[in-house]
C-alpha cells in the first residue's frame, strides 16, 4: 500500500515534470547554515567554519541526483529521454526510416492478415461457451472399413443416459426447405435437429424460446426457430413473428424464436453455418423410420457436451466401456466382424479439420515472409553502424556505459518496429474489405474474420517481439566498438566493422535461404495447381449449366404430390421436355445434389449389400451413389465403357437397374465381370417410411471413370441410379448448349412453376464456375504463398543489394589502389560480382535443405508433383541466383567506374 | 583517524522517525545532528541518503513537512511524524526488537545448551 501510494507520487512528479530541485537547494542552504553555526560556536574562525561544514555535507551532486531518484522514475525518465532522441534520429534519415518501417509494415501487416483469418479460424472456432466441453460423436466400423455411419435413436439415448454427456443431440447436416406462402416459393436451408440442440450449445434465442429441451414429440414437432438473418430478411424483423404459421414443405409449423443476431451453427462450411431455420423433431416418429437400433441415421451428426471437467481422453474410456457393454447386450445388432466402435471428437476439429493444413502452410510462409523482413531491417540497422561509429565511440568516451548505450539503441529499433508494426496494422485497417473479398467463400467462419483487438494486440506483439530480438544483435555489435581505432581511423574499415561485416553477411545468406524455401513451397503448389487445373476430369463441364430445384417433402406422406418415382417421373420428363425447348439448349438432364460435378457438399454415400457376400447392412462398404436421368451420361460426356446404360423403359415398376464407374468394378469385383451381379443399397437416406427390404438391383453397365467428387481424386466408387425408378427430393437440372447465362434462369424458373408453382428455382451456376469454385481453397494458398514469395525474393534481392553496395562502399579505397597499380576493370567487376554469388550460394545451398524438410511437410497439399520435384528445386535456385547477380551488379559496375585519383583524394 | 561507520542500511528510518517520535518536528540538520548525538557520535549520517529518504517517508505518509522559522529564527524545513509515521514507527520497533532478541540468544548460546 504505502509501495503503491510512493509509486503514484512519483508517477505524478514524473508526469506533471514537478522537480523537487529547489527545495533540496533550500535543505542544503538550510544544511550549511546550521552547520556553520555550530562550526563557529566550536571556536572556528568563519572561513574554516564554512570550509568544514562543506566538507561535511559532501558531493552535492550526488545528493540531487539521489534525491532526484527518489523524487521521480529514472528509468522511465530514461526511456522518454531515449524515445525522444530515438525520434530525433529516425527523422534525421528520413529515407533509411522509410524504408526499414515500410518493410517492417509489410512484413507485420502480412502476417497480421492471415493471423486475422487464423484467429478466426484456428483459434476461435467455436463460438460458443466453454467449447472445450463439446464433442462430436461418430461411429465408425473399422471392420468393415466404415467411417461416419451414423448413430441410431436408440443408441443416442444411451449416449444420453450414460453420465458422460451433460447432453447430447441429433442433428441433420444441412438440407433444403421449400417455404411458400410468400411471393415467389423460396428454397432455404435447415437443420432437423433433437430440441436439444440449442441446450448443447448453450445458445439461447433472442427473441421467443428455443425448442424445450425436454420434448419427447417422436417426429416434427412443428416448431421453427429462425436464424436472425431469415427474421430481418423475410419477415422485416418483425417483433411478433412469434407464433406465426410458416408453411415449409407443404406442412405448417409456428415459430417459438429468432436466433440472436451473429450466431453461427456449428459445422465445417459457411452453408452448414448459415442455416435459415431449425426444426426440432424427435427422429423417432413419422416421417422418421421407427427407432431400431440397427437403423443408423445417416448423414446425422451428433455432438454433446461433455461432463465439466471430464477429458476426452477420460470420456471415451467410458465410452468404450459403455460400447462394450452395449454390444454384450445386443450381440445380433453388432455383429463382431464389424468392430463397432464409437469415438468422439473435438467440434472444433469437426469445423477447422479440411483447411487447417492450408491455413498452417500460410502462416508458416507469412512467418518466413516475417522473417525476412526483419533480418532486412537488422541489416539496415548494422549497415547505419559505420555511419554511426563515431558518436557511439565519442559517447562511450565520455563514459557512456555499453548497457546504457544498447539500451538506448534498442529504444531506437524497438520505435523502428513498432511503427512499422503500426503503419502495417492501418494499411491493413483500410483494407480489409478488399483483401475480404480475395477469401474463398468455403473458408469456415468466412464472416468471423474481423481486425479486432486482439488481432491488434497480436501485431505490436509481433512488432515488440521483432523490435527486440532483431534490435538486440546490432545493438549488442554497435556498442561494442574498438574505441581508440574507430576514434582514430574513422572512414576507413576498423576492426570493428570486420565483425559487423560478417553479420551482415550471415544476414543476407539467412535472407536468401528463407526466401528459397518459400518460392521452392510456392513452385510446388504453383504446379500441384497447374497440374490440377490441366487434368482431365473425365467429363466436359463445357457449355453446361445446372440449375436446382427442390421438391417437397411433407410429413405425411401421402399429401406428397411426388411420393413415388412414377409421380415424380411426370414431372421431370415435362421439365426436361420443356426445358429443350428453351432457346439455346442442345441438351437437358437432371439429376440428385450428388449428381452435380464437383458442386455437392456432402455426397450421399449408401452401403453396397453385393449378393452372396455381406448379408447385413451394418457389415457393408458405403459407396457415392447419385441419381440421374438417362441423358446425364451424355450430356456430361462420360463414356459407356461395357453394358447399357438405363433408358427410358427402366421405370419403377420394373426390375431396378444400376451403372457404376469403374472404379466401383476395380473396388468391388476384382477380376469379375459385374454386369449382371445384383447388389442393394440401404434405405434411403431422407428416411422416408418404406421399411420394406429394397430390392435387388441390377448392374447394367459400367461407366469410365470421371473426377465428379474431387478433380485430386480420380478413382471414387460410385453406383448411379436412375431417377425414374428412385425418386429424388433434390433435382439439378443440367443444361447444354450456347446458353444465355442472364435469362436461362428465369426461363428455366417460368417453366417449371408453369408445372408447379410451389417449386422455387434458385442456384444457377455453369459448370465451369463450379470446376473452378472447387479449386479455390488451393487457387487461394497458391495465390498466397506466390505472393509471399514475391515479396521475400524482392527482399532478399534488396538485402543482397545493399550488403554488396556496403562491401564495395567499405573497399573502396583498396579497389582505388588497385586501379591505380593497373587492375583490369573486369577483375574489378568480377570480384564483386563473385562476392555476390558467394552469398547466393551459401543461401541457396542452406535454402535447399530447408526446402526439402518444408516441402516434405506439405506433401498433403501437393498434387501429381513430388515434393522433390527436380525441375522446381532447379529453377528455383537459378532464379534466386540470377536475382543475387542483378542486385550486386549495379554495385559492381560501381565499382569499376571508380575513379581512383578522386577517390584516394578523399580518404 | 578511524572512520565513523555510515548508519546501517535500513534502519536510518527507524532512527529518523524514533527522533522525530522522541523530540517533535525537527529540521533535516537537526535530525542528522540528533542521531549523531544519540548513537554518541559513533555514526556519521550521510547527508545524500538523508535527504532521499525523507523525500521518500514524505511520500509514503509517515512523516510530512513544511516550512517554518528555526529557534534562532531561520527559515527552515520542518519534519514531523504523523499518524502513519507513529503506527509504521511501533510495528518497525516490534521488528526490530523481535530480530534482536533472536540474535541475542544466538549470541548468548553455548554448545552445551544444544546438547
Amino acid at each position: 500500500m504505502r509501495l503503491l501510494r510512493r509509486f503514484v507520487i512519483r508517477l505524478s512528479n514524473l508526469a506533471t515534470g514537478q522537480s523537487a530541485d529547489q527545495r533540496l537547494q533550500d535543505e542544503i542552504a538550510e544544511y550549511l547554515a546550521f552547520q556553520t553555526e555550530e562550526n563557529l560556536r566550536a571556536g572556528m574562525s568563519p572561513p574554516e567554519a564554512r570550509r568544514q561544514a562543506a566538507l561535511k555535507l559532501g558531493a552535492a551532486q550526488a545528493i540531487r541526483e539521489h534525491h532526484h531518484a527518489e523524487h521521480s522514475i529514472p528509468l522511465i525518465e530514461n526511456l522518454l529521454f531515449d524515445l525522444r532522441y530515438a525520434l530525433r534520429m529516425l527523422l534525421r534519415s528520413p529515407g533509411f526510416s522509410f524504408i526499414a518501417i515500410a518493410t517492417m509494415a509489410l512484413g507485420i501487416g502480412a502476417t497480421t492478415a492471415i493471423y486475422s483469418v487464423i484467429n478466426a479460424t484456428l483459434l476461435h472456432p467455436l463460438p460458443y461457451p466453454n467449447p472445450s466441453e463439446l464433442v462430436r460423436i461418430v461411429d465408425d466400423l473399422p471392420g468393415v472399413g466404415a467411417q461416419g455411419v451414423g448413430i441410431s435413436v436408440p443408441e443416442w439415448r444411451d449416449l444420453e443416459s450414460s453420465g458422460i454427456f451433460q447432453s447430447a443431440a441429433i442433428t441433420g447436416t444441412g438440407a433444403n426447405v421449400n417455404l411458400t406462402g410468400s411471393a415467389q416459393p423460396l428454397r432455404l436451408s435447415f437443420k432437423q435437429v433433437t430440441p436439444n440442440y440449442f441446450a448443447v450449445l448453450r445458445v439461447d434465442a433472442q427473441l421467443g424460446r428455443t425448442f424445450h429441451a425436454n420434448d419427447a414429440t417422436p417426429g416434427y414437432n412443428l416448431e421453427v426457430v429462425l436464424s436472425d438473418g431469415l427474421w430481418r430478411r423475410e419477415f422485416a424483423a418483425d417483433p411478433h413473428v412469434l407464433g406465426k404459421a410458416v408453411r415449409l414443405d407443404n406442412d405448417v409449423y409456428h415459430v417459438v424464436g429468432v436466433m440472436p443476431r451473429g450466431f453461427r451453427d456449428q459445422g465445417s462450411t459457411s452453408d452448414e453455418q448459415n442455416v435459415d431455420l431449425w426444426l426440432g423433431a424427435g427422429f423417432a416418429g413419422v416421417p422418421f423410420p421407427p427407432p431400431l437400433r440397427d437403423s443408423r441415421l445417416r448423414s446425422r451428426v451428433v455432438i454433446a457436451r461433455l461432463k465439466p471437467g471430464l477429458s476426452i481422453a477420460a470420456a471415451q474410456g467410458h465410452l468404450d466401456a459403455l460400447v462394450e457393454s452395449l454390444k454384450k447386450q445386443y450381440p445380433a445388432d453388432y455383429p463382431a466382424q464389424t468392430a463397432w466402435t464409437v469415438r468422439l471428437v473435438p467440434l472444433s476439429e469437426t469445423v477447422v479439420g479440411s483447411v487447417r493444413q492450408t491455413l498452417i502452410l500460410l502462416f508458416g510462409a507469412v512467418g518466413l515472409v516475417l522473417l525476412i523482413s526483419c533480418v532486412n531491417v537488422a541489416n539496415l540497422l548494422l549497415a547505419r553502424t559505420s555511419l554511426r561509429g563515431r558518436e557511439i565511440a565519442v559517447r562511450q568516451a565520455l563514459g557512456a556505459q555499453r548497457t546504457r548505450l544498447i539500451r538506448q539503441l534498442l529504444t531506437e529499433s524497438l520505435l523502428l518496429f513498432l511503427l512499422g508494426g503500426i503503419a502495417g496494422f492501418a494499411i491493413l485497417f483500410c483494407a480489409r474489405h478488399f483483401l475480404l473479398q480475395l477469401v474463398p467463400e468455403s473458408l469456415p467462419h468466412l464472416n468471423n474474420i474481423s481486425i479486432s483487438w486482439g488481432v491488434l494486440a497480436f501485431a505490436l506483439a509481433v512488432s515488440a517481439a521483432a523490435g527486440t530480438v532483431f534490435g538486440l544483435a546490432p545493438a549488442c555489435l554497435m556498442s561494442r566498438l574498438d574505441l581508440t581505432s574507430t576514434l582514430r581511423q574513422e572512414g576507413r574499415s576498423s576492426a570493428g566493422s570486420i565483425g559487423r561485416s560478417h553479420a551482415r553477411q550471415v544476414l543476407v545468406v539467412t535472407e536468401l535461404a528463407l526466401s528459397l524455401v518459400l518460392m521452392v513451397a510456392a513452385g510446388l503448389l504453383l504446379r500441384s495447381f497447374w497440374d490440377l487445373f490441366a487434368v482431365q476430369p473425365g467429363f466436359n463441364p463445357d457449355r453446361v449449366m445446372a440449375i436446382e430445384t427442390w421438391l417437397p417433402g411433407p410429413n405425411d406422406p401421402t399429401l406428397d404430390p411426388y411420393q413415388t418415382a412414377t409421380q415424380e417421373a411426370v414431372l421431370l420428363r415435362e421439365i426436361l421436355r420443356r426445358s429443350q425447348t428453351l432457346p439455346g439448349v442442345d441438351e437437358a438432364a437432371v439429376g440428385d445434389e450428388t449428381a452435380l460435378p464437383l458442386g455437392h457438399k456432402d455426397p450421399s454415400r449408401l452401403p453396397l449389400i453385393r449378393e452372396g457376400i455381406e448379408t447385413m447392412d451394418n457389415q457393408a462398404p458405403v459407396i457415392e451413389s447419385p441419381i440421374v436421368s438417362p441423358e446425364y451420361f451424355h450430356l456430361l460426356g462420360i463414356a459407356l465403357e461395357r453394358g447399357r446404360i438405363f433408358n427410358e423403359q427402366d421405370i419403377e415398376t420394373t426390375p431396378q437397374v444400376a451403372v457404376i464407374n469403374q472404379a466401383a468394378a476395380r473396388t468391388y469385383w476384382p477380376n469379375q465381370d459385374p454386369l449382371g451381379k445384383r447388389v442393394r443399397l440401404h434405405l434411403d437416406t431422407r428416411g422416408l417410411p418404406n421399411t420394406a427390404q429394397p430390392a435387388w438391383t441390377t448392374i447394367v453397365g459400367v461407366i469410365a471413370d470421371a473426377r465428379t467428387e474431387s478433380l485430386a481424386d480420380a478413382g471414387i466408387p460410385q453406383i448411379y441410379r436412375s431417377v425414374y425408378q428412385r425418386g429424388s427430393k433434390e433435382v439439378s437440372i443440367f443444361l447444354r448448349g450456347q446458353l444465355d447465362i442472364s435469362a436461362i434462369s428465369a426461363q428455366v424458373r417460368q417453366q417449371v412453376q408453369s408445372l408447379d408453382a410451389t417449386l422455387p428455382v434458385f442456384h444457377a451456376e455453369t459448370l465451369d464456375e463450379v470446376v473452378s469454385t472447387s479449386l479455390s481453397v488451393r487457387r487461394f494458398s497458391m495465390e498466397m504463398v506466390a505472393l509471399f514469395a514475391a515479396t521475400a525474393l524482392l527482399l532478399a534481392g534488396l538485402g543482397i543489394y545493399g550488403t554488396i553496395s556496403y562491401v564495395v562502399n567499405e573497399q573502396r579505397r583498396e579497389i582505388a589502389i588497385r586501379l591505380a597499380l593497373g587492375a583490369q576493370r573486369e577483375n574489378i567487376l568480377k570480384m564483386v560480382l563473385r562476392r555476390g554469388l558467394g552469398l547466393a550460394a551459401g543461401g541457396a545451398g542452406l535454402g535447399l535443405a530447408g526446402a526439402l524438410i518444408v516441402s516434405h511437410l506439405m506433401a498433403g497439399l501437393l498434387f501429381g508433383v513430388s515434393p522433390y520435384d527436380l525441375p522446381t528445386f532447379a529453377g528455383v535456385t537459378i532464379v534466386l541466383t540470377g536475382v543475387a547477380l542483378a542486385a550486386s551488379y549495379v554495385p559492381a559496375l560501381r565499382a569499376m567506374r571508380l575513379d581512383p585519383i578522386t577517390t584516394l583524394h578523399a580518404e | 583517524m578511524k572512520e565513523k561507520p555510515d548508519v546501517l542500511q535500513g534502519t536510518l528510518a527507524l532512527m529518523v522517525l524514533k527522533t522525530l517520535d522522541v523530540l517533535g518536528p525537527l529540521h533535516g540538520w537537526g535530525i542528522a545532528r540528533r542521531i549523531e548525538q544519540i548513537s554518541g557520535d559513533l555514526l556519521a549520517v550521510n547527508q545524500g541518503t538523508l535527504y532521499p529518504l525523507l523525500l521518500k517517508l514524505e511520500h509514503e505518509g509517515s512523516v510530512a513537512s513544511e516550512w517554518g522559522a528555526s529557534e534562532n529564527n531561520r527559515r527552515a524545513r520542518f519534519y514531523r511524524l504523523t499518524a502513519a509515521g507513529r503506527k509504521q514507527l511501533r510495528a518497525e520497533t516490534r521488528d526490530w526488537e523481535q530480530t534482536a532478541a533472536i540474535i541475542a540468544r544466538f549470541f548468548k548460546v553455548k554448545a552445551e545448551d544444544l546438547s
